[in-house]
C-alpha cells in the first residue's frame, strides 16, 4: 500500500486537471518566504505533510496572514513529530473562502467486487465520523465507468447546480481516470469545497496498490508508514509485522501465520515479530528471513511451517546455514509438517534443534522458554 | 461425487515451462489428474513432463480439448492469459499467480462471467477432489477421499486443516482454496452453494480470515440456503487492527471484518466455530454424528 502525501496526491490531481488552491511545498522557513514572494499570496495555510489523518485537531494545520507568521508556523511544524511521523515537508496554500465542504471518494467494495463511489454533503470531517445515512454510495462497473446519470445523481445528492454541477461531473470523471489509470486503491477528496461558486480540492488522499507499482515506477520509493525492519522485509518480499512482544514467529502463508498468533496468545505467549515467508523454494530466502528476525532481538523464535510449495527441507537447510554462520543468542523451537517433513526434521536434529509435530505442544514449549529467566 | 473437478477434468497448464509450472504439472499428474496440454511464451519446447506444449490456448484446445486451465503466468501477463482462456471457452480457470493488481482482476472477473468461465483464485492453492483430480499446487499427501467439503481463503492453513482431517479419518469430497486477494473469482457463497447441492458432501468446513466481510456474508447465506452442517475457523482472531498480516485479505479496516463480528455471525447461523485449527476434526465428527 503506497500512501501518498497530500502534495503528491495533488500533483496527480493537477495532471488530471482537478482544480486546486495555489500552493507549493516547503522544506524550510526560507522556502516558505520564497513561495509567498512568488506564486502563493496571503492569507495562507501551512499544512504538515504526513500520512496520518486528524491534522486539523492535532495542530498540524496553521493559518498565517503575514510572511513572518507563515515562516514561524512552518518552522514549528517542520521536524516535529505528528503521531508516529516526523514532518519533513509543509504544503503552503492560499487560504480560500469556503461556502461548503463536500466528501468524494472512489475505492474498491470487496463485498460487491465492484468499485464504489462515495460522497457526502457533509465533508471536512473524517468520513468514519459521518453517519451512514449522510453518505451515498454508487457502484461503478469497471467496463462502463461512471455513467452520466450517476454524475447527475451525485450533483443532486450534493445539492450542486449550474457550474458546480458540471464541475463535479468533471471531477468524478477525473477521479475515475486516476483510480484506474494510476492503479489506486483509494482516491479521496475531503474536503472538496465550494469557493465563490466553484469546486476546489482542498485535500487529497491517494493510495496506490502495491501490486501495480510495476506499472508505475514513480511510486516505488514513496512507501511511508513502515518501521525500518518492516521496510527491509518489504524489499525482500517477506511480510513482516512488529507487535512489541518477545516471541518471534516465522510461518508460511498469512492464514497459518495468523493461526499461530491465535494459539500463541491463547497460551500466554507475547508475540513480537511476525514474519510470513510466503511460498518459497529458495533456502537463501529462509536464511534472509531468519537474519531479519535476529535483528528484531527476540527471546525465542518459533518456526511453524506447513510444507507445500515451501518444502520442509528447504526451510531446514536455510535455517541451518544461517545458524552456523551466525549462532543465535535466543531459543529456537520448530514445528514442521507436510512436504519433506522427515528430511527437514533430520536436518534440524543434525544441529541439535528439536522439532515438534503438534502445534499446541510446540507453542507450550515456546511459552515455557519465553518465561524462563 | 464432488464439486467443480473430478476424474473427467482435463487440465491445460498456462506457463508450463516455468519453474512452478513444471513442478506442479508433475504434482498434478502424480495426483492422478489428466494434464492434457501446456502453453508457453518460450518457443521450441515440445513437451514438459510428457505433456505437449503449444504456443497458444486456441491451438491447445483444438488438439487436446481441456475443460480446465491452471495459470502460473506472472502477474503482469495474467490478465491477458485469462482473457485467452475465456475466449477459448474453457469453463474453469484456476489462477495460482499472486500479486495480480485488483484492477486487472476486476476486468478478468467480469470478462470471465460474460464468457461463462469460472475463476478460482487468484493467489490461491487451487482445488482438489481426492481420487479425482487436482488443479493447482496443494500437496498430494494430505488428502483422503470422503464426505466433507472444505473451502478456505488460506493456503498453508488449508493444508494444515485438510491434513488434520485426514489424520482423523475424515475424508474430503473436494477442497477449494479461494485465495486471499481482495477480488476473488469464487467466493464462500459460490462454494457453499456447490457443496450444498453435492449429494456426496455431508458436512462443510469453512476456513476464513479476518478482513473483508466474506465470512459475515457466508453466515447470512448459510442461514438462508445451507441445510448441511458447517464447521468454521477464522484465522487472526488476535491480530492487531490496521496491520496487514501477509496479504491483502487480512487487514481490518474501519472496525469491519473483525474476528469477533465473523465468529458472532457464524455462530448465529448455527455454524460450529473452532477457536483453534486443531479443534476442527472434533467439531466435524460431532457435526456428522448429529
Amino acid at each position: 500500500m503506497v500512501k501518498l502525501l497530500e502534495w503528491q496526491g495533488k500533483e496527480i490531481f493537477r495532471n488530471y486537471g482537478i482544480p486546486l488552491p495555489k500552493g507549493a511545498v516547503a522544506r524550510s522557513g526560507d522556502d516558505v518566504v520564497k513561495v509567498l514572494g512568488s506564486h502563493v499570496s496571503l492569507p495562507c495555510v501551512i499544512k504538515a505533510q504526513v500520512r496520518v489523518g486528524g491534522r486539523g485537531k492535532g495542530g498540524a494545520l496553521r493559518f498565517a496572514s503575514t510572511p513572518e507568521e507563515a515562516r514561524k508556523a512552518a518552522e514549528e511544524i517542520l521536524g516535529s513529530r505528528f503521531k508516529d511521523e516526523t514532518v519533513k515537508e509543509v504544503l503552503i496554500e492560499q487560504k480560500l473562502p469556503i461556502d461548503r465542504e463536500i466528501y468524494l471518494s472512489l475505492t474498491l467494495d470487496r463485498s460487491k467486487r465492484l468499485p464504489i463511489l462515495m460522497g457526502s454533503a457533509e465533508g471536512g470531517v473524517e468520513i468514519e465520523n459521518v453517519p451512514d445515512e449522510k453518505i451515498f454510495k454508487l457502484w461503478i462497473h469497471p467496463f462502463a465507468g461512471v455513467l452520466d446519470y450517476q454524475k447527475r445523481q451525485v450533483a443532486k445528492l450534493l445539492g450542486l447546480s449550474g457550474d458546480a454541477a458540471k464541475e463535479v461531473a468533471f471531477i468524478i470523471d477525473m477521479l475515475w481516470k486516476i483510480f484506474q489509470g494510476e492503479d489506486a486503491e483509494l482516491v479521496e477528496i475531503n474536503p472538496l469545497v465550494v469557493s465563490a461558486g466553484h469546486l476546489v480540492a482542498l485535500d487529497s488522499k491517494v493510495i496506490i496498490e502495491d501490486d501495480a507499482v510495476f506499472r508505475h515506477p514513480q511510486y516505488e520509493h514513496l512507501q511511508g508508514d513502515l518501521t525500518d525492519l518492516e521496510e527491509k522485509a518489504h524489499e525482500k518480499g517477506i511480510a513482516f509485522v512488529e507487535m512489541g512482544g518477545d516471541v518471534g514467529v516465522i510461518a508460511n502463508g498469512a492464514g497459518l501465520t495468523m493461526a499461530t498468533l491465535d494459539v500463541l496468545l491463547e497460551n500466554g505467549g507475547k508475540p513480537g515479530v511476525f514474519l510470513d515467508l510466503g511460498g518459497t523454494d529458495d533456502p537463501k530466502k529462509v536464511a534472509e528471513a531468519f537474519l531479519l528476525m535476529s535483528e528484531a532481538k527476540p527471546k525465542v523464535v518459533f518456526i511453524n511451517i506447513f510444507g507445500g510449495v515451501t518444502r520442509c527441507d528447504t526451510v531446514a537447510n536455510g535455517l541451518v546455514s544461517e545458524i552456523k554462520r551466525n549462532p543465535p543468542n535466543f531459543g529456537i523451537i520448530t514445528r514442521i509438517r507436510g512436504n519433506n517433513e522427515r528430511e527437514g526434521k533430520e536436518i534440524l536434529n543434525g544441529i541439535g534443534i528439536g522439532s515438534y509435530s503438534d502445534l499446541a505442544e510446540a507453542v507450550r514449549q515456546v511459552v515455557a522458554m519465553e518465561v524462563k529467566p | 461425487m464432488s464439486v467443480l473437478v473430478d476424474a473427467s477434468t482435463r487440465v491445460l497448464v498456462l506457463g508450463i515451462t516455468g519453474h512452478q509450472g513444471t513442478i506442479h504439472t508433475r504434482g498434478m499428474k502424480a495426483f492422478g489428474t489428466q494434464v492434457v496440454a501446456g502453453t508457453s511464451m518460450r518457443s521450441g519446447v515440445p513437451e514438459v513432463e510428457g505433456v505437449p506444449v503449444f504456443a497458444n490456448v486456441e491451438e491447445a484446445v483444438e488438439k487436446t480439448h481441456p475443460n480446465a486451465a491452471c495459470l502460473f503466468v506472472p502477474a503482469p501477463y495474467a490478465k491477458d492469459a485469462l482473457f485467452e482462456v475465456a475466449d477459448a471457452g474453457i469453463p474453469l480457470a484456476v489462477i495460482i499467480t499472486e500479486h495480480i493488481p485488483f484492477h486487472d482482476m476486476l476486468d478478468m472477473l467480469y470478462y470471465a462471467k460474460e464468457k461463462g468461465t469460472r475463476i478460482i483464485g487468484p493467489n490461491c492453492p487451487g482445488i482438489a477432489t481426492p481420487g479425482g483430480a487436482k488443479v493447482g499446487i496443494l500437496p498430494n499427501v494430505i488428502f483422503h477421499p470422503g464426505n466433507v467439503g472444505v473451502v478456505s481463503r488460506s493456503g498453508t492453513l488449508t493444508y494444515e486443516i485438510v491434513n488434520s482431517l485426514s489424520e482423523n479419518k475424515i475424508g474430503q469430497t473436494t477442497c477449494i482454496g479461494l485465495g486471499g486477494d481482495p477480488v476473488p473469482g469464487t467466493t464462500f457463497l459460490d462454494a457453499l452453494e456447490k457443496f450444498e447441492a453435492d449429494p456426496a458432501t455431508k458436512a462443510i468446513v469453512m476456513v476464513g480470515e479476518i478482513g473483508g466481510v466474506a465470512e459475515e456474508e457466508a453466515a447470512a447465506f448459510i442461514t438462508a440456503h445451507v441445510r448441511k452442517p458447517v464447521v468454521a475457523y477464522i484465522a487472526g482472531q488476535s491480530a492487531p487492527p490496521g496491520k496487514r498480516m501477509g496479504h491483502a485479505g487480512a487487514i481490518i479496516t474501519r472496525g469491519k471484518g473483525t474476528a469477533e463480528s465473523k465468529v458472532q455471525a457464524l455462530s448465529k447461523a448455527g455454524v460450529r466455530v473452532a477457536r483453534f485449527p486443531y479443534e476442527i476434526p472434533g467439531l466435524v465428527q460431532e457435526a456428522l454424528r448429529a
